[in-house]
C-alpha cells in the first residue's frame, strides 16, 4: 500500500473513530440504550488501534504485543472485582491513564530535546501533559488505597498544609514557563516530573471517605484532560476529541458531586477538603429508642409505603442482597417500595444504583433525592440503611454544622424512620445525628446485613410469604 | 530561502495549534451536551465508559513503542501501551458488566 493511501485511512479510522465515542455516550443516556454505547465504543477503540498499526512509522510489533497481552491480562482480572471495589479500580484506572500521559510525554520530551528539535510550543504543551498525567498517577494511586483501606482513610492535615501544596505547584509552574522560555533545559523537566508526583499524594491526604464521589470525579477530569495534552503534544485529534470528552464527563460529575455536598467548586478544587472532617466535641447524647428486627418487621407489614434510603453502610456490610430480600417480601404485599438515592452515598458518582441492581432491584424503583423528598411526608416507614450525613435534618437548619446547607433527604418527615446502625458512633463529618433522637425514629442497632436478614425472615416467616 | 521558508513554517504550525484548540473546544462543548443527558442511575458505568474511551492514548503509545528511537523511549511507551489497554480491556468490560445488571422491573405474574 502506498503511503498516502495509509494516511487516509488512518485518518478515517479516527474520525470514525470519534463519532463513534460521541454515541457511545448519547447512548449511555438511558438504561435501555447503553449496551449499544459500550458496542460503539469498543468497535471505534478498534478501529482507531488498527489505524494507528498501519502507521508506515511502526518498525517493530513485538513490544507492541506483549505490552499489549499484559495490559489484558491485568484488565480482565480487574474487570471482575466485585462491585462494592468498583471505587477503587476506577481510581486505579485513573492512574493508568494518569501514568500513560506521563510517560509519553516523557519519552516525546527525550527524543526531542535529545535531537534538539524540540519547540517552546512542545516543551510548553509537554509540561502540561506530564504535571497532569503525573499528578493524576500518584493522586490516584492514593485514592485507590485509601478506598481499599490499604492506606488510613481518615484525612491526613497539617499546619500550612495549603501554603505548602500551592508552593509545590507554584514551583512546578515555573519549571514549566523555565522549559518554554528555553526547552533544553532537562534538569528543570525532571524537577516538574518529581514535583508533579509528590503533588499528587499530597492533594489526596487531606481527604476523607465521604469526598471520594467528589475527589474521583476531579481526578477523572484530570485523567481526560492529561488525554487532551498528550493530543497537543502528539498532533492528534482523535486524542484531544477523546480526552475532552473524558474530561467534560469527569468536570459535570465534579459539579454535580459539589452541588450535592454544597461545596464550592474552588473549595474542592484547592485541596481544601477534609478541613469539614475535623471532629467536633460531641454534645451531650440524647436519648434515642431502639428497636428489635420484629419491631420493625412489624412495622413494615403495616405500611402501605416505604422508602429505603442506603448509604456507603450497606456497602460496607455487603447489604444489598438483604435489602433485596426485604423489598421482595414487602412487594409481594402490595406495599410500594422505593429507594432514595443521594448523589453522594456510597464512595464514587452512581455507587448505590450500581449495588442495588447487582442485586436485581429494577430500576424504576430508585428514585433521585429531589424526587423523593416530595413524597416523603407521605410516606409510612424510612428504613436508613447505613447511611448517616445524607439524612442528618442538622444540615437543614444548623448554622454550625460543618455540613449545614447540604442537600438532604428528608427521612425526618416520614410518619416513622427506622434507622439500622452499627453504633451510637457520628458519622464521617463527625457530627452527631440528630434524627436518631427525633421521636419518630427508631434504632435498629447491628450489622446492617444480619439486621436486615432477620427482618426479612421475620416477614417470611409471619406474614402471607411462601 | 529563508524568509520564505519561515513564511511556510509559521503559519502551518499556528493553524495546527489553532485547529487543534477549536478541536478541543468544540469535543469539550459535545462532551457536556452528551454527559448531561445520561441518567444519574448510570454515573458509575458513565465514569468506567469514558476512562475506557480517553484509553485512546493507547495510540500515541503505540506509536512511541513502535518507532523504537531510543531503547529509554520504547520502554516508557511500552509501558504505556500496557497501561492504556488494561484501562481499554478492564473499562468495557466492567461497563457491560455492570449495565447487565440494570434491569426493568419484571411484568406481574
Amino acid at each position: 500500500m502506498n503511503a498516502a493511501l495509509v494516511g487516509n485511512l488512518t485518518h478515517a479510522s479516527y474520525i470514525l473513530a470519534a463519532g463513534l465515542f460521541i454515541f457511545s455516550l448519547r447512548w449511555l443516556s438511558r438504561p435501555q440504550t447503553a449496551r449499544r454505547g459500550v458496542l460503539a465504543g469498543v468497535v471505534g477503540m478498534g478501529l482507531a488501534i488498527v489505524g494507528t498499526l498501519l502507521h508506515p512509522g511502526i518498525s517493530n510489533y513485538l513490544w507492541i504485543l506483549v505490552a499489549a497481552s499484559l495490559g489484558t491480562m491485568i484488565g480482565i482480572p480487574l474487570s471482575r472485582v466485585p462491585l462494592t471495589a468498583v471505587p477503587q479500580r476506577t481510581a486505579l484506572s485513573h492512574a493508568f491513564g494518569g501514568l500513560a500521559a506521563g510517560l509519553v510525554g516523557t519519552a516525546k520530551y527525550m527524543l526531542w530535546a535529545g535531537d534538539g528539535s524540540i519547540t517552546r510550543f512542545q516543551s510548553g504543551v509537554i509540561a502540561i501533559e506530564v504535571l497532569l498525567g503525573f499528578l493524576t498517577f500518584t493522586g490516584s494511586l492514593m485514592a485507590a488505597g485509601k478506598l481499599q483501606e490499604a492506606i488510613p482513610t481518615r484525612p491526613i492535615t497539617f499546619r500550612g498544609q495549603n501554603y505548602f501544596n500551592f508552593t509545590l505547584l507554584g514551583v512546578a509552574a515555573l519549571c514549566g514557563i523555565g522549559l518554554v522560555v528555553d526547552p533544553s533545559l532537562w534538569p528543570l523537566f525532571a524537577v516538574l516530573c518529581v514535583l508533579a508526583l509528590v503533588f499528587g499524594v499530597m492533594l489526596i491526604l487531606p481527604i476523607g471517605g465521604a469526598d471520594m464521589p467528589t475527589v474521583i470525579s476531579i481526578l477523572n477530569s484530570y485523567a481526560g484532560l492529561a488525554a487532551v495534552a498528550m493530543g497537543f503534544v502528539m498532533d492528534n485529534m482523535l486524542l484531544v476529541t477523546a480526552g475532552a470528552l473524558d474530561g467534560s464527563s469527569g468536570f459535570i460529575l465534579s459539579l454535580i458531586m459539589c452541588r450535592a455536598m454544597n461545596r464550592s467548586f474552588t473549595n474542592v478544587l484547592f485541596g481544601a477538603f477534609g478541613q469539614v472532617a475535623v471532629a467536633q466535641a460531641a454534645g451531650e447524647q440524647k436519648a434515642v429508642k431502639s428497636a428489635t428486627p420484629q419491631d420493625v418487621c412489624d412495622m413494615l407489614e403495616n405500611a402501605a409505603r416505604v422508602v429505603i434510603v442506603p448509604g456507603y453502610g450497606m456497602a460496607v456490610a455487603q447489604a444489598q442482597h438483604r435489602v433485596r430480600e426485604v423489598y421482595d417480601q414487602l412487594t409481594k404485599r402490595g406495599i410500594d417500595v422505593k429507594f432514595a438515592i443521594h448523589p453522594v452515598a456510597g464512595r464514587m458518582p452512581g455507587h448505590m444504583n450500581v449495588l442495588l441492581a447487582e442485586a436485581d432491584i429494577p430500576y424504576e424503583a430508585l428514585v433521585e433525592m429531589d424526587d423523593i423528598n416530595r413524597d416523603l411526608p407521605q410516606t409510612d416507614v424510612v428504613l436508613v440503611v447505613g447511611a448517616n450525613d445524607v439524612v442528618n435534618p442538622a444540615a437543614r437548619h444548623d448554622q454550625s454544622s460543618p455540613i449545614y446547607g447540604m442537600p438532604i433527604i428528608d427521612a425526618d418527615k416520614a410518619k416513622l424512620c427506622v434507622a439500622i446502625k452499627r453504633s451510637m458512633n457520628p458519622g464521617f463529618a463527625g457530627v452527631d445525628n440528630e434524627l436518631y433522637s427525633a421521636d419518630n425514629t427508631l434504632m435498629l442497632f447491628g450489622d446492617a446485613k444480619a439486621m436486615l436478614g432477620e427482618v426479612a425472615k421475620a416477614l417470611t416467616g409471619g406474614g402471607l410469604g411462601h | 530561502m529563508d524568509a520564505a521558508h519561515l513564511a511556510h513554517a509559521v503559519p502551518a504550525a499556528g493553524t495546527s495549534l489553532w485547529t487543534m484548540l477549536l478541536v478541543f473546544m468544540l469535543s469539550t462543548f459535545v462532551g457536556f451536551a452528551v454527559v448531561q443527558n445520561v441518567s444519574r442511575l448510570l454515573h458509575t458505568p458513565l465514569m468506567s465508559l469514558t476512562n475506557a474511551i480517553s484509553a485512546i492514548a493507547v495510540v500515541a503509545s503505540i506509536l512511541i513503542a513502535g518507532e523504537e528511537l531510543s531503547t529509554t523511549s520504547t520502554i516508557l511507551g511500552s509501558i504505556a501501551v500496557a497501561a492504556s489497554m488494561t484501562n481499554i480491556v478492564s473499562g468495557f468490560l466492567i461497563t457491560d458488566r455492570m449495565l447487565k445488571m440494570f434491569k426493568e422491573r419484571e411484568p406481574k405474574k
